[in-house]
This record gives structure tokens, C-alpha cells and sequence, in this order.
């Protein structure tokens, strides 16, 4: 009965979406990317996560024409004009990977482990993809 | 013997088992996710270069340049495209499948 009288009043959730998978081995980035725009709309509390393979959503000069797929790298460059601006990328899983802050297509905030624990704890609702 | 990987190194053990398995002399062709494997760099390049020693390491150039990694392959992995695939199928008596 709260959560009704709340989302009646308009109140606003923390939602989290945590991304862990490369972008075109499967569908769960596109998925994901999809329904962040999707909640967007909803003007709630947005924070996105990258995690271990996440993080190759974001690496910058994807070209799909070859593989004849959409190629949805531009759309991450959308997020801002939806006011989501909180993204955080684990500084582990840039390193494993040989990457670094400028491989990627949007600006971040690089975490620790510890921090993104943090972040995670702090959420209302958490989505993952 | 032909080995391709299409999954993720560091998601995934299908590369590690591989490599275990691939004989010297074999090839193994990198497709899909299995593209990461071929950047530099990374926490997975040392294995990669030992096994280049024994085996020869392809990647598949589409799947390469859909995930932006074109630019990030360590020397000794040979690029190829579709027909390329094609022929390394071909070339060898059989193909294994590391999915």
C-alpha cells in the first residue's frame, strides 16, 4: 500500500542497471541499452554499472558493417540527453582488458570494487543484464 | 585440426581448454566474443603468445571491427575474413568447435 501511495505522490527510486556482457555475443547489452532509454522516460534515479565484459559496451570505433548488424555504439552518446550521467565503470575489468578511460565512448566515473559495492547497496532496484 | 573459440577469455574457459588441447601445428580461429582473446595487453595476452609459439592464432576481422577491437591485436595473430574462414575450414581435415 506504501509503494502505491509513493509512486502516486511521484517519488523517485534509485534504479541500477549492471551491464557484464561484451556488446554482440548476445543480445543482453542491446536488451539492457533498450530499457534504460525506456525507463529514462519514467524520470527516476538512473545509475548504469559496467562489470567485467561490460565494459567492451563502451570501447570506442565499433564498425558492424562487415558483421551486417546494428551497430548501437552511438546510442550509449544518447544517455546524457535523457539525464543519465551516472556511469560507472570497474577500474579491474578496464585493466584486465588493456583499456583505459579514453578507449571508451562516453565520459565515466572509473570505480573500485569496493565503491561499486557501495553503489550497488545504495539502490532501490537493481536490473541485470 | 581447426579449433575455433567464440566465447569470451575472460568470461569464459572455452580459449584455456583449447589451447590445452590444440596440438602443434593446428590452428585456432578466434570468432565472436572469442575476438578478445587477440587483443593486446590484456590480462589473457601472455597465454595467448605462449600458445603462438606451437600454434598458429587467427581472428576474425568482421567480429574484430564490430566490437572495436581492429585497432588492439597483438603481433603474431593473422587476420581473417569470411572467405578467409572458409579456407582455413578447408585446409584442414576437421574442424573443433570450443563453444
Amino acid at each position: 500500500m506504501a509503494d502505491e501511495n509513493d509512486t502516486e505522490a511521484g517519488s523517485v527510486k534509485k534504479f541500477l542497471y549492471v551491464n557484464r556482457k561484451a556488446p554482440y555475443g548476445t543480445i543482453y547489452a542491446l536488451e539492457s541499452l533498450e530499457v534504460v532509454l525506456i525507463g529514462a522516460a519514467f524520470e527516476q534515479d538512473v545509475s548504469l554499472a559496467f562489470l567485467g565484459d561490460g565494459v567492451y559496451q563502451l570501447v570506442k570505433g565499433e564498425d558492424t558493417k562487415a558483421l551486417e548488424v546494428k551497430n548501437f555504439s552511438p546510442t550509449y552518446r544518447a544517455l546524457e540527453d535523457y539525464d543519465v550521467t551516472k556511469i560507472y565503470v570497474d577500474d579491474e575489468a578496464l585493466e584486465a582488458r588493456g583499456l583505459s578511460e579514453a578507449d571508451l565512448v562516453i565520459p565515466v566515473e572509473v570505480v573500485s570494487a569496493q565503491r561499486m559495492a557501495e553503489i550497488m547497496e545504495d539502490q532501490d532496484v537493481v536490473l541485470s543484464f | 585440426m581447426l579449433h575455433t573459440v567464440n566465447k569470451s577469455p575472460f568470461e569464459h574457459r572455452a580459449l584455456e581448454s583449447c589451447l590445452r588441447y590444440a596440438r602443434q601445428g593446428s590452428a585456432v580461429l578466434l570468432i565472436e566474443d572469442g575476438v578478445y582473446a587477440a587483443a593486446r595487453d590484456t590480462a589473457v595476452a601472455k597465454q595467448v603468445q605462449e600458445a603462438l609459439k606451437s600454434v598458429s592464432i587467427y581472428a576474425l576481422k568482421p567480429d574484430l571491427e564490430a566490437r572495436g577491437m581492429q585497432t588492439r591485436v597483438m603481433d603474431g595473430v593473422r587476420l581473417v575474413d569470411y572467405e578467409g574462414f572458409v579456407d582455413l575450414v578447408v585446409e584442414h581435415h576437421a574442424v573443433q568447435s570450443w563453444l
